[in-house]
């Protein structure tokens, strides 16, 4: 028995080697989740990020505001400026469209021209012009500061050079608006906040919809002419805001669309009237009717254009001071616009019905232009006193309005991209079970790396590809965080891997570990007698 | 478990190298303060009835009363999520098909004929719903099944069925917990995918299921304790199921008398269904909450009022003179209906084949004697 005895017990003996050595890391590495490597020490720098935000400003001194020996100690005058602007009666604009041919300014840069004191280019009171593009005109006098070089003289101008650029490119306001929801309560004020909440996040594309709202078509057959309207005023808008986002713009018409609100009449003014708390109760009933394009998540802005039916013409809204709106407009924050256009004028009492009514579109386009302005982030400019601000015209808007879009997007991005990479970094971390699939590790680490260009960019004063690198940081770590596959294994408590593994391996161990025991109980007695033999 | 902590992102610290502080901003006091009353500019509502089965009838009822009450009040159907088993109204045991009642006597049906229903039968799952709610759905989702919420949202999620201590059972075959919930909340908050949430839950030991959380800005509430059971209200003997849930009934008789310009506030809803209607005890949890209950008007959560503006500023826009649009050339329709016919593959012409074979077996026997022949016929 001694030889079944030992066979036996080299068979158990090896069997648990076998369990042991063997089968143990076999049963890890194969129930192992697999988790690409992620770049954790460039995230963790992403916590503690520093933003530096520079302009690059050119000043250029006019004949005249620098006396001889100043004028020595600058490197480079212009002297073309002269020759551009020698007739007095050059107007503003004029001056500032020579200007703006005389530099090729790059995004996010600003040129100031300081013109001297006595300069007619200005009016008496104002003190800046800023132009259409990245142009201003400064005036001011400072051949009085005497015996200085070029440091002093730029001193001396900072603190209005200061006013300019916080008006043109950003100021302490417009960033920490757009940190908003990433900053503590309480840091900003509550018009930036009302900016904030007003226009839409930062998005990859944006659904532009125009709809016309025709309640009655028995007495009015419209015609509106969209799409030439949007390829003249819209249009240029959209395209100088390429480099922001994408935009996919649509139109419709809807007949029997009522509004859901009954206007009341006012006999003094003869009109229908709606004030303005019953506004917000206009949207509901309309938007089920609006539809969306049903492929893309993207943010939808809608303009309406209501034409009121022929028993409640004219339709004027009314402000909360009771007065009249000149625009007959208004509009929903992060929603869009809607705008009522009056036709009674266009038909008398006794006209076959239906009329045939054009729609003005210069007028309209107008309206939903300003509107669209505030939606996409374009502030209402509150001119600083002593400034005069050019309005942005034809193209929708200037050079530096969409400069300082661009710069308070670029730093909302990066605001973004970092807070969700870190916020994944640390739900990866959190929960071991969670699957990292390569394509996520690969989106995680190229969002790092667009994230550091953009900040140096930013850094740097290059806007454009600051603009560009944080978009590419943004898309990869939104597209990281929302991968769908990071679902899987979310909740996995321990007491369920319990139960999982124990009906499995307890009746496989049980018999191994008992002979095991066994066997060392069988070597203790052995050793025992031995020793007790030789004693 | 989950780094329970601040949500704001600690470090970033902006250094403008030139700037001071001041502001140059000049707006219009009064707008601003209209902005103020709440933070919320869109809101949206994710129904959910977690059951199926005939016998479950008052928990799609009760899903769909909240749907019409919130429709009534404002929101549209795009920012709804409804997720129903909806295998009531047509269900074979129903008596009235294409019905949903929720009152007895069949007073109102609460199915309708626009009612929008955006995962029905086996897509209530677990998945999908925490897909809805942490936005990770697969790309083809299309927009009216996906929960497109932003940081100034605000967002009402109701979810009925049966459900125990910390669990609510979906569709007899999983269930999901109150961490799993908790940790989907904090996900969603550290996206910034709402600005406040109402989370209502009816169903047994409700109140298990809103212990765990720890986001921020969330309002909780729930029709029974834990240990209690949340009852049903009514049988209909002609349908011959409960129709609704206690909690839910008396919700939503609260909600008939609130209308968009309503004024009433959370606190009144607190109070709906106390102990002696109710018979378990309806609970709540405001400490993740900034605001103070008594200000958060209903209709912020269930109905959807517009921040309005005047639009104050236009653009004066010179008419354009009218260019002429070129069209593409498009075909004629006669060439665009009759095109040329397809080519067809060329083939053999019929029974080429079947000679050609029988050429074959006529030339083999030949060769091998016609004694093998009989080897085939």
């Amino acid at each position: 028995t001694t030889v079944t005895g030992t066979r036996g017990r080299s068979a158990a003996v090896a069997i648990a080697a076998l369990v042991i050595a063997a089968g143990i890391p076999l049963w890890w590495k194969t129930t192992e989740t697999y988790r690409a490597w992620l770049p954790a020490a460039r995230i963790s720098e992403l916590e503690a990020l520093q933003l530096e935000l520079r302009v690059e400003v050119e000043v250029v001194f006019a004949r005249g505001t620098l006396s001889p020996e100043q004028q020595k100690k600058v490197p480079a005058s212009r002297i073309t400026y002269e020759s551009c602007c020698k007739s007095k009666s050059l107007c503003l604009v004029e001056a500032d469209h020579a200007l703006h041919t005389l530099t090729e300014t790059s995004c996010g840069s600003v040129v100031i021209y300081i013109i001297p004191e006595a300069s007619a280019l200005l009016p008496q009171d104002m003190r800046v012009y800023v132009g259409r593009s990245r142009t201003a005109l400064l005036r001011s006098q400072v051949a009085s500061v005497v015996g200085a070089g070029l440091p002093e003289v730029l001193a001396a101008l900072d603190p209005q050079m200061e006013q300019v650029l916080q008006t043109m490119s950003f100021n302490h306001q417009d960033v920490t608006a757009a940190l908003t929801d990433r900053l503590r309560p309480g840091l900003s004020t509550r018009d930036s906040l009302a900016d904030s909440m007003r226009a839409f996040k930062s998005s990859p594309g944006y659904e532009i919809t125009f709809s016309l709202l025709n309640p009655d078509p028995k007495h009015h057959q419209l015609h509106w002419d969209v799409e030439a309207a949007l390829d003249a005023y819209i249009y240029p808008l959209l395209h100088k805001m390429a480099p922001v986002a994408n935009f996919s713009v649509d139109s419709q018409i809807l007949y029997y669309a009522v509004l859901g609100v009954n206007p009341r009449y006012d006999a003094s003014a003869s009109a229908y009237t709606l004030s303005a708390d019953s506004l917000a109760h206009v949207i509901n009933p309309v938007e089920a009717r609006l539809g969306s394009n049903a492929a893309s998540s993207n943010p939808v802005l809608n303009f309406l254009l209501y034409v009121p039916d022929s028993l409640h013409s004219p339709l004027i809204i009314r402000n909360d001071q009771k007065q009249e709106v000149a625009s007959n407009a208004f509009h929903s924050p992060r929603w869009g616009g809607i705008m009522v256009y009056n036709v009674d004028g266009a038909y008398g009492n006794d006209t076959q019905f239906p009329v045939d009514i054009a729609i003005d579109m210069s007028r309209v386009m107008g309206v939903f232009l300003s509107q669209l302005r505030l939606m996409l982030g374009f502030q209402q400019t509150g001119a600083p006193p002593g400034f005069v601000l050019e309005a942005a015209g034809r193209e929708g808007v200037a050079e530096w309005e969409l400069d300082r879009l661009l710069w308070s997007r670029s730093v909302e991005n990066v605001a973004t991209a970092s807070a969700s990479i870190t916020s994944l970094a640390q739900l990866l971390d959190q929960i071991a079970n969670i699957v990292i699939n390569d394509n996520i590790a690969q989106q995680v680490a190229s969002a790092v790396t667009a994230l550091q260009a953009a900040v140096a960019e930013l850094e740097a004063g290059n806007l454009a590809l600051a603009l560009e690198h944080s978009r590419e940081a943004i898309s990869a770590s939104e597209r990281a965080f929302f991968d769908p596959s990071l679902l899987h294994l979310l909740y996995f408590p321990d007491d369920q891997k319990f139960a999982i593994y124990i009906p499995l391996f307890l009746p496989m161990c049980v018999p191994i570990l008992l002979s095991l025991l066994k066997i060392f109980r069988e070597v203790q007695q052995h050793r025992a007698e031995k020793r007790a033999k030789r004693d | 478990g989950w780094k329970r902590g601040s949500s704001f992102l600690p470090g970033i610290d902006v250094t403008d190298t030139k700037l001071s502080t001041s502001a140059f901003l000049l707006l219009h006091q009064a707008r601003a303060e209209r902005f103020f009353r709440s933070d919320h500019t869109n809101n949206w509502a994710v129904l959910v009835c977690t059951s199926r089965f005939w016998f479950n009838y008052r928990h799609v009822a009760n899903t769909l009363s909240v749907y019409r009450s919130v429709k009534r009040l404002g929101i549209p159907d795009s920012h709804i999520v409804l997720m129903l088993a909806d295998d009531m109204a047509c269900n074979h045991r129903n008596p009235k098909p294409a019905t949903v009642f929720s009152h007895k006597n069949m007073e109102l049906n609460v199915y309708g004929d626009d009612v929008e229903v955006d995962y029905r039968g086996y897509e209530v799952t677990v998945e999908n719903f925490l897909r809805v709610l942490t936005g990770r759905l697969p790309p083809s989702t299309p927009r009216s099944k996906r929960l497109l919420s932003d940081d100034h949202s605000n967002i009402l999620i109701y979810l009925t069925g049966h459900g125990g201590n910390g669990f609510l059972k979906f569709q007899d075959s999983e269930e999901i917990s109150n961490v799993e919930l908790a940790d989907a909340f904090e996900q969603m908050w550290q996206k910034r995918r709402y600005n406040e949430l109402l989370f209502i839950i009816d169903t047994c030991q409700g109140a298990s299921m809103y212990e765990r959380f720890y986001s921020p800005n969330l309002m909780a509430l729930a029709s029974s304790q834990v240990g209690e059971d949340s009852l049903s209200h009514q049988p209909d003997l002609a349908i011959g199921v409960h129709l609704m849930d206690r909690y839910t009934f008396y919700l939503l008789e609260f909600l008939e008398d609130i209308h968009p310009a309503s004024q009433a506030n959370m606190n009144d809803l607190f109070k709906v269904c106390p102990k002696s209607q109710c018979v378990s005890t309806p609970g709540h949890r405001t400490d993740l909450f900034q605001r103070d209950p008594g200000s958060v008007l209903i209709t912020d959560f269930f109905g959807s009022v517009r921040k309005v503006e005047i639009t104050m500023e236009t653009i004066n826009l010179t008419p354009h003179t009218e260019t002429a649009l070129a069209y593409v050339d498009q075909l004629p329709v006669a060439q665009i209906i009759h095109q040329k016919p397809k080519q067809k593959d060329w083939h053999p012409p019929d029974g080429f084949i079947l000679g050609l074979w029988t050429l074959i077996l006529l030339v083999f026997f030949r060769t091998y004697g016609i004694k093998h022949l009989k080897h085939i016929f």
